[in-house]
């Protein structure tokens, strides 16, 4: 199953590369990666979505936080905010022009650039949601399509 | 302050006495340094073996091993040490040289990426780019090499930063928020663990490398008798109790005797503390100890749980936790499986046939062990690896050095001079293989010129004698590239042309006194046994098998 992991590292060079390599020596399977700033200037944020049994996706955990860089891990599976965003690229005709704006409006997509061929269009929430989106528009045509991975955060008091 | 003698002025404060290593361009800077130092630099014939003398030498003395490499090469070079010292957490720093900071990225003379490199098998590495994060690099170098679970960790030096002029300010602590390894163990933790001893009825103690590298021996010996429990091993973990200790089983495993692999198998209780379930230990892991509750003590919480299901995981250091179990814990006699354990030991010893004319490997071992029981004893790795794990008793585990996690040919010479580094006065002995010995055998030439009195036995096969092993038991006697054809080679000659001393031993009666003499001379000596080429290991527990399936040759 997936798992959603927040990690906190220092910010410092290699330390990307330091994560990718534990995730390919040990054969854990990343589905995504998002990384960035967060409150502190000194830390950033990486938010991993990694497929694997309880046993698999423990052993991850432990693993990143023996790398010395790694100041926090935390499982953000449940009960917590998750959102991705996701830029979409698509053919637009004058017949289907409306069509699309129509759904992109019930998916409260925006549509950030506007061409005679194409749209932009920007969506963002969870993963099911985007993932029914790209669905419908692929009738029309994707051209290209770019999404961020998933970061989160958990619900409530609790934070990582 | 040149930040060259910043660096050495610092390794003086950390209390650094031996470098191993080889200078070239990029790192020159820092041996110019050291040429004013009171450090002794030993200046090895290949960057491999300084890692494994630095590393034998951290085994030997528990203090962390230092070895120095130029760039490219030099630090390539360093690669195989470095991973050895990662599989069996050796406390090393390595510190390389690199091209200036400027060229970094362009394929500049002899740059090597050692930091891209070595990021899978260093507990930490650096480059340093900033040459006012030098020293601060340098404490927090030594300080992750030696704490929680020890580990290699590489220092790159690009020249640049070795040339610039820094204030010298040694730190005394370092900060580093994503470093804390826990020592304690959890109080409930430990209760219940005392609580699953106190209902045992067939307990036996599991104890890995971690018992060396915590210092445990005479917390470990306490637990054992006051529980009282039968201690095996793991191959890191010999010596972890005086292996002449009734208690003491011995190691476990794949080359394990019988009585200690039955004895953990038929457990109701396994006690591990410091090791990590490798599977040349557990043998099939499914069927790893069926019958008993596992408790696992290891300062690396990563490694509980990694292999073997755990049912009580304490996450601290070996020594601190021991002592207190031991408090939690009631002598009670177990006398059904005491018998029963001592029963398998008297049924199936140890043994192997002695003949008149040929020399068996496992004879001279005994040999050693008999003329000088306190040498410390390292291994190359094969046969020979495995007959000097059997029958030499070591009495503490600083003494016995052997490639475990690794299984590295080529570790055992280098790392014994190491260990002789440490320990000028006592007697180390390499027991070797034909083949090992080939690969790291220009070290001679290092111990010839800095007197270090290495003895080297060469249990001479004439072949990978393990992969022939394999060979006769699991592939129908093919056998393929096993053979070492030695016409017109003399190990003999080759010591007397590096300037250390020769011999060669053809027959039983002649073992004893070769070796009388070899323990006398105070300078290295290889000598040459030529063994009965087609001996096998016994017992043996075949690969993918469970550890009650271990079988024995027929004598
Ligand atoms: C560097 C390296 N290469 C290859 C191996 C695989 N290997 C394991 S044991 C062995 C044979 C070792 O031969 P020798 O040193 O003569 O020891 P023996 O088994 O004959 O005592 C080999 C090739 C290894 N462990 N290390
Ligand atoms: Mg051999």
């Amino acid at each position: 199953m997936k798992h959603t992991i927040a990690v906190l590292v220092e910010n410092k060079p290699g330390v990307l590369a330091r994560v990718s390599s534990l995730f390919r020596r040990r054969g854990f399977n990343i589905e995504s990666l998002a990384v960035g700033t967060t409150e502190r200037e000194d830390i950033s944020r990486m938010t991993i979505v990694v497929s694997g049994d309880e046993k698999t996706i423990e052993q991850v955990m432990k693993q990143l936080n023996k790398l010395i860089e790694v100041i926090k891990v935390s499982d953000l599976t449940y009960n917590s905010v998750e959102r991705e965003l996701a830029l979409i690229k698509v053919n637009v005709t004058p017949e289907k022009r409306s069509e699309i704006i129509e759904i992109a409006n019930i998916f409260r997509a925006r549509i950030v650039d506007v061409s005679r061929e194409s749209f932009i269009i920007e969506i963002t929430g969870d993963e099911d949601k985007i993932n029914a989106f790209i669905d419908l528009m692929r009738q029309y045509g994707i051209k290209e399509l770019s999404r961020t991975g998933k970061i989160s955060m958990a619900r409530g008091r609790r934070t990582v | 302050m040149r930040a060259a003698n910043a660096i050495v002025k610092a390794l003086e404060l950390e209390g650094v006495e031996h470098i191993f290593g080889i200078p070239g361009g990029a790192i020159i800077e820092v041996y110019d340094a050291l040429f004013d130092s009171e450090i002794t630099h030993i200046l090895t014939r290949h960057e491999q073996a300084a890692v494994h003398a630095a590393d034998g030498y951290a085994r030997a003395s528990g203090k962390t091993g230092v070895a120095f490499a130029t760039s490219g090469p030099g630090a390539t070079n360093t690669v195989t040490g470095i991973t050895n010292a990662y599989m069996d957490s050796s406390p090393i720093v390595v510190m390389t040289g690199q091209v200036p900071t400027a060229l970094i990225g362009n394929d500049a003379f002899q740059e090597a990426d050692i930091t891209g490199i070595t990021m899978p098998i260093t507990k930490h590495n650096y480059l340093v780019t900033d040459a006012n994060k030098l020293l601060e690099t340098i404490k927090e170098a030594f300080t992750i090499a030696s704490t929680g679970r020890p580990g290699p960790v590489l220092v790159d030096l690009p020249k640049d930063v070795t040339i610039a002029d820094i204030e010298f300010d040694y730190p005394e602590k370092i900060e580093l928020p994503g470093y804390k390894p826990k020592v304690f163990g959890h109080p409930r933790q430990i209760k219940r663990a005392s609580e699953l001893i106190m209902e045992s009825e067939r307990p036996v103690i599991l104890a890995g490398g971690g018992i060396r590298l915590s210092n445990a021996q005479k917390e470990l010996l306490r637990l054992a008798e006051s529980i009282p429990a039968f201690v095996v091993t793991t191959l890191m973990g010999k010596g972890a109790i005086p292996e002449t200790h009734p208690l003491c089983l011995g190691f476990v495993g794949m080359h394990g005797s019988k009585y200690a692999n039955y004895a953990l198998h038929e457990s109701d209780l396994v006690i591990a503390v410091g090791c990590r379930f490798s599977d040349r230990t557990t043998g099939r892991v499914s069927d790893f100890a069926p019958y008993a509750k596992i408790i696992h003590i290891d300062i690396d919480p990563a490694e509980i749980g990694k292999n073997v299901r755990v049912d009580v995981p304490i996450v601290g250091d070996a020594k601190l936790v021991l002592k207190e179990l031991v408090n939690h814990v009631k002598y009670k006699q177990r006398k059904e499986w005491e018998d029963k354990v001592n029963g398998w030991r008297k049924a199936y010893p140890l043994r192997y046939i002695k003949e008149k004319d040929k020399i068996k490997p496992q004879f001279v071992i005994e040999k050693v062990y008999e003329l000088c029981p306190d040498a410390i004893v390292t291994t190359e790795v094969g046969q020979n690896q495995m007959w000097a794990a059997q029958y030499f008793k070591v009495k503490h585990p600083r003494q016995f050095i052997s490639s475990g996690g690794l299984g590295t040919m080529g570790f055992g010479f280098p790392a014994a001079m190491g260990a002789q580094t440490a320990f000028p006065e006592k007697t180390v002995v390499d027991i070797a293989g034909d083949g090992s010995i080939l690969m790291n055998i220009q070290e001679l030439a290092t111990c010839v010129d800095y007197s270090i009195p290495v003895k080297i036995c060469v249990l001479n096969n004439a072949y990978l004698g393990m992969v022939r092993q394999w060979q006769e038991m699991f592939y129908n006697e093919r056998y393929s590239a096993t053979r070492l054809r030695y016409e017109g080679l003399s190990f003999e000659k080759i010591a007397r042309g590096f300037g250390a001393v020769g011999m060669t031993v053809e027959k039983p009666n002649e073992v004893e006194d070769a070796l009388k003499e070899a323990f006398e001379i105070d300078a290295p000596v290889l000598i040459d046994f030529w063994v009965e080429k087609l001996e096998n290991v016994y017992p043996m527990v075949p690969p993918g098998a469970a550890l009650n399936e271990v079988i024995d040759k027929e004598v």
